[in-house]
């Protein structure tokens, strides 16, 4: 596929700066720091949450893993194959194609990957998300049960929720989708949060944050589809009759359907952005700020005369880098909703009255 | 490469959680919050509305509030000009009265005075005449009181017959 390749040089220009002290590492001794494997560990997923290493031990919180092998469905936890344990003839494959993941070893000695559904690293992210965004917007929407809005100014939650709710539904839905914005506006307000918590958990450190959830294909992909769905499943007739009979001239449609192929690749292409975007964006981030804060544990082998100003300077564009991911953070679950928008927006529009 | 491919596990329980989180949150999240803001803009939109037209009336008001005061005035001012016009009439009567009055009042004493004037002349023409007839009477006593005296009289009366006669 030619998209993918573009992603891949995409990424990979963002990654050069993370991965060029990796490489420098590599030619170091077995000793040394592997920013490549640290790198990616942290940007792809996991079935153990870890959180840090202790006097040489792993600390880390074991999740549940649901496969279904050969002999039917199987519940573990993650804890059980960590470090290369088997498990009822599971475990993470260390190379191949299923790098990183459950595999089963069959009868005949192939490896062979079940049907996974554990609940990893991600998945827990995107429950913690879930719950503290149900909390946070259910909570808000109690006040607003409770109290007698019309004649009261929002407090405490509610009056912070407020104005960010408003402005993505007045400045990003309205605007964009128009009369009956009332019907995607549940839509879109979910959709923006779920990625702007999502985006900031990222950003935070330490355990119950950290995971690179927005920044995974699948995470965007579902989210593009149902964008996608969205756009296309409620487009009325007008949308649709651009899309198969456009105005253009005749030989552009007849014979040989032209138009109709453009506007199709259009059609997948404009959720596919959407999915690409975020989730470029995202990983670069992520990529960025742990490619600079390894950049402190790679100079420690050229000495302190080195390692000193290196630290001071990697902490000084680390905090820069985290600054900047906030603003992406918001940034990208803005640009995601109004880009949404706009396309459902497109969708809804009526016959130009010539 | 690893990072493009969409994990099934992940995408599974992606889907199941963003429409958990979708259908709970379109259902008793967002719509509440939204419906009521809406509502309460609505109001604060007709509260605006109507403090406008109590400003416009309040402003119709003072305007109609300046005209009754400049019509209060301008009758204040006419009927201090009536009361004036009034007064000069009422005075410049009275005086005319008055001098109607005083002139009756001289004409009259006039009258008196020379009625007064006219009596006290005729007394004293009356005395003169009693003094003239007393003085006269003692001349004649004293000169017929002599013959020749007597004679003298006489004769002048007799002179004094025809010239009476004529």
């Amino acid at each position: 596929m030619r998209m993918p390749g573009i992603i891949t040089l995409f990424l990979a220009i963002f990654l050069w700066g993370a991965s060029s002290p990796a490489a420098f590492a590599g030619d170091a001794d077995d000793d040394s720091v592997d920013v490549a494997h640290l790198l990616f560990s942290h940007i792809g997923d996991s079935y153990g949450w870890h959180i840090t290493d202790w006097n040489g031990k792993h600390v880390s919180v074991p999740l549940p893993c649901i496969v279904r092998g050969s002999g039917g469905w199987h519940v573990f936890m993650s804890s059980e194959i960590a470090h290369g344990h088997v498990y009822e003839g599971f475990f993470i494959a260390e190379e191949g194609p299923y790098e990183g993941k459950i595999v089963e070893l069959g009868s005949d000695g192939e490896i062979m990957r079940p049907f996974d559904i554990s609940i990893t690293k991600n998945v827990c992210s995107l429950m913690i998300a879930s719950a503290l965004l149900l909390a946070l917007v259910l909570l808000c929407a109690r006040w607003y049960r409770k109290n007698d809005a019309e004649n009261e100014a929002p407090s405490g939650l509610a009056a912070a929720m407020e104005p960010l709710i408003m402005m993505v539904n007045d400045s990003v839905i309205k605007e964009n989708i128009g009369k009956d914005y009332r019907r995607y506006a549940p839509y879109l307000l979910t959709v923006f949060f779920f990625i702007l918590l999502n985006n900031l958990l990222g950003i935070v450190p330490f355990f119950p944050g950290g995971a690179n959830v927005t920044g995974n294909i699948a995470v965007t992909f579902v989210l593009a589809m149902c964008t996608f769905i969205a756009v296309n499943v409620f487009g009325n007739r007008h949308y649709w009759k651009e899309i198969l009979w456009p105005d253009v001239p005749m030989f552009l449609k007849f014979p040989i359907p032209i138009m109709q192929v453009i506007e199709i690749f259009g059609l997948i292409a404009k959720p596919f952005s959407l999915m690409v975007r975020l989730f470029a964006n995202i990983l670069a981030g992520h990529a960025m700020i742990l490619g600079l804060v390894s950049v402190i544990f790679v100079t420690v082998k050229l000495g302190p005369v080195i390692n000193g100003p290196m630290t001071f300077f990697t902490m000084l564009f680390g905090v820069f880098m985290d600054c900047l991911e906030l603003l992406v953070a918001f940034i990208q679950a803005y640009v995601f909703t109004m880009l949404s928008a706009v396309f459902i927006g497109m969708s809804r529009q009526e016959e130009h009255a010539d | 490469m690893n990072l493009m491919l969409p994990d099934s596990g992940l995408l599974f329980w992606m889907t199941v959680i963003f429409a958990i989180v979708f259908f709970i949150l379109a259902k008793f999240g967002f719509p509440v919050i939204t419906g009521m803001v809406e509502k309460r803009t609505r109001r604060i939109d007709e509260a605006l509305k109507s403090a406008r037209e109590a400003e416009e009336s309040l402003a119709g008001l003072a305007k109609e509030q300046e005209e009754m005061m400049e019509r209060a005035r301008a009758e204040h001012a006419r009927i201090l000009q009536d009361a004036a016009a009034e007064r000069d009439r009422l005075i410049a009567g009275a005086q005319m009265q008055a001098a109607e009055q005083a002139g009756k009042l001289l004409e009259e004493a006039r009258e008196r005075i020379r009625e007064e004037k006219e009596a006290a002349l005729r007394d004293v023409r009356r005395e003169v005449a009693r003094i003239s007839l007393e003085i006269a009477g003692e001349v004649v006593k004293k000169e017929l009181a002599s013959e020749e005296g007597q004679n003298e009289f006489l004769g002048k009366m007799l002179e004094e017959i025809p010239r009476l006669q004529s």
